[in-house]
């Protein structure tokens, strides 16, 4: 009860931010316009929209991250958080409060992200679903790692890393934009071992009716999620306890 | 009865003692003031009391439960109003007292009762349904001693309460103080001895983390042949330096 209440108002917080539905929602949006309208004037099947829709939606979850890290991180530097601690919520209510409004607000983007691809021309298919669902547990890796990155980064650092360095890193790493084995063995090398090309790949798959040959795809990104939720609940407690 | 008793509290950061040894007991109703110059462990000693930061050395018993072992017990007890203006900024002021009041599982009745009488106690109606955010340092300030307030604690902790207020409203918080007096026991921190000599029923000195001396205004004055608070703080500091 007490976590939801908690989680309710990080819900407020981040959705009253009018950067984060500019950035969150608008931005994803408007990249699957622009290459949806750089493909319908080139002869090359470079971004069609049953390739393109999954990948930005996937891009778009990075901005969790980014959501999750600066809520965190203002609460410890505002003396909020530390408000928060003489309160009777127990550490994993605020694990959790932090955590889970993102989860509906990730799946909502991808709804959306989906929405525009099916205006554009997308054809409507069961597959969509799936491929909504399956955006899960690459949502959760970004929604720990902004829990990771709030808990030790200030605000300010929370802005690069998370903002720039990540959104960045996401987008580049994941092969939507082009093919990774053009960029050379070592990009596609490094790309591999990251979980953004194996998200995109994943949920391509599961969009085109292939998730049975793309489950390989699917453990680095559970691993991935796993490792980052034990870490950032392992840093959250630490701080604060240091408190 | 003691509302508050702590037995050889300290805390320590690596080599810096930031709290040492402090024996102190603060009985129920009371209105204790805790004075020093900046670092002198005032802060400390009142994030280690309201289960902010364990302490390193000895214990303390806040309402009948001991802040290392039943810190949970306590944080129900408490209200707290950091030294910096605690608020959710995105959240109207409304939405902020309701957050506290919530996590100290007020019924809603009981909320909409305790929002309204503060808004009458700190003449909050007006900005309400504002985002706190928005608001001046002295309006967030109210807000967050109101936050501090909601859930009717026994024992509240405020950290330089009228720190950054101008005159009018730092007096018009010293009569909400003066209005708790005896209901709830209050420990307070302030860098004003004109504040501490109007509100408070007993004071304690610190220096470099040591509770140098604990009595009332008047009983410090005669020990140190002085006129006011102010005058009897400087010879209590410079006595201990000697």
């Amino acid at each position: 009860m007490k976590m939801m209440i908690f989680a309710k108002r990080c819900t407020k917080e981040i959705l009253r931010d009018p950067l984060t539905l500019c950035f969150g929602l608008g931005f994803p949006l408007m990249i699957l316009l622009l290459l949806h309208t750089i493909q319908s004037n080139i002869p090359a099947a470079l971004f069609t929209l049953n390739s393109l829709a999954p990948g930005v939606a996937v891009f778009g979850l990075s901005f969790m991250t980014l959501f999750s890290a600066t809520l965190i991180s203002k609460d410890r530097e505002s003396a909020f958080l530390q408000r928060l601690y003489t309160t009777p919520l127990s550490g994993i209510d605020f694990v959790l409060g932090y955590m889970l409004p993102l989860l509906p607000m990730a799946l909502g983007q991808s709804f959306l992200c989906y929405l525009c691809a099916i205006l554009l021309g997308l054809p409507v298919s069961i597959h969509l679903l799936f491929s909504l669902i399956g955006v899960l547990p690459m949502a959760v890796f970004h929604i720990a790692l902004g829990l990771l990155c709030g808990s030790v980064l200030r605000v300010k650092q929370v802005s690069g890393i998370c903002g720039a360095l990540l959104t960045n890193l996401s987008a580049w790493l994941s092969g939507v934009w082009f093919d990774l084995n053009l960029a050379g063995d070592v990009f596609g090398f490094v790309a591999s071992l990251l979980p953004f090309f194996h998200a995109a790949e994943w949920n391509k798959a599961l969009l085109q009716g292939n998730a049975g040959s793309a489950v390989s795809h699917l453990f680095p990104i559970l691993i991935y999620s796993t490792l980052t939720t034990i870490a950032a609940i392992y840093c959250f407690l630490r701080q604060m306890k240091k408190q | 009865m003691l509302a508050i008793k702590t037995t050889g509290l300290g805390k320590r950061y690596g080599s810096l003692t930031a709290v040492n040894d402090v024996n102190l007991e603060i009985i129920q109703g009371e209105l204790f003031c805790l004075l020093g110059i900046n670092g002198a462990g005032k802060t400390t000693l009142i994030k280690m009391l309201s289960c902010l930061t364990v302490p390193t050395e000895g214990d303390a018993v806040v309402g009948g439960y001991s802040i290392v072992h039943e810190a949970r017990r306590v944080k129900h007890l408490i209200g707290v109003s950091p030294q910096e203006t605690a608020v959710a900024p995105n959240l109207t002021v409304q939405e902020n007292l309701a957050l506290i009041g919530g996590l100290h599982s007020l019924s809603r009745k009981e909320m909409a009762l305790r929002i309204s009488e503060l808004c009458q106690q700190l003449n909050l109606s007006s900005v309400l349904q504002r985002k706190a955010g928005k608001l001046s340092g002295g309006w967030q300030r109210r807000v967050s001693i109101a936050m501090a307030l909601i859930s009717r604690p026994q024992i509240l902790f405020l950290d330089e309460p009228t720190l950054g207020l101008d005159v009018i409203a730092r007096h018009s918080l010293w009569e909400m103080i003066r209005s708790l007096k005896g209901s709830v026991t209050i420990l307070l921190t302030t860098h004003y001895m004109e504040e501490a000599e109007a509100l408070c029923d007993r004071v304690g000195i610190m220096q470099n983390g040591r509770l140098i001396t604990t009595d009332t205004v008047a009983q410090l004055c005669s020990k140190t042949n002085t006129d006011t608070l102010a005058s009897a703080f400087v010879s209590v500091i410079q006595e201990d330096l000697l």
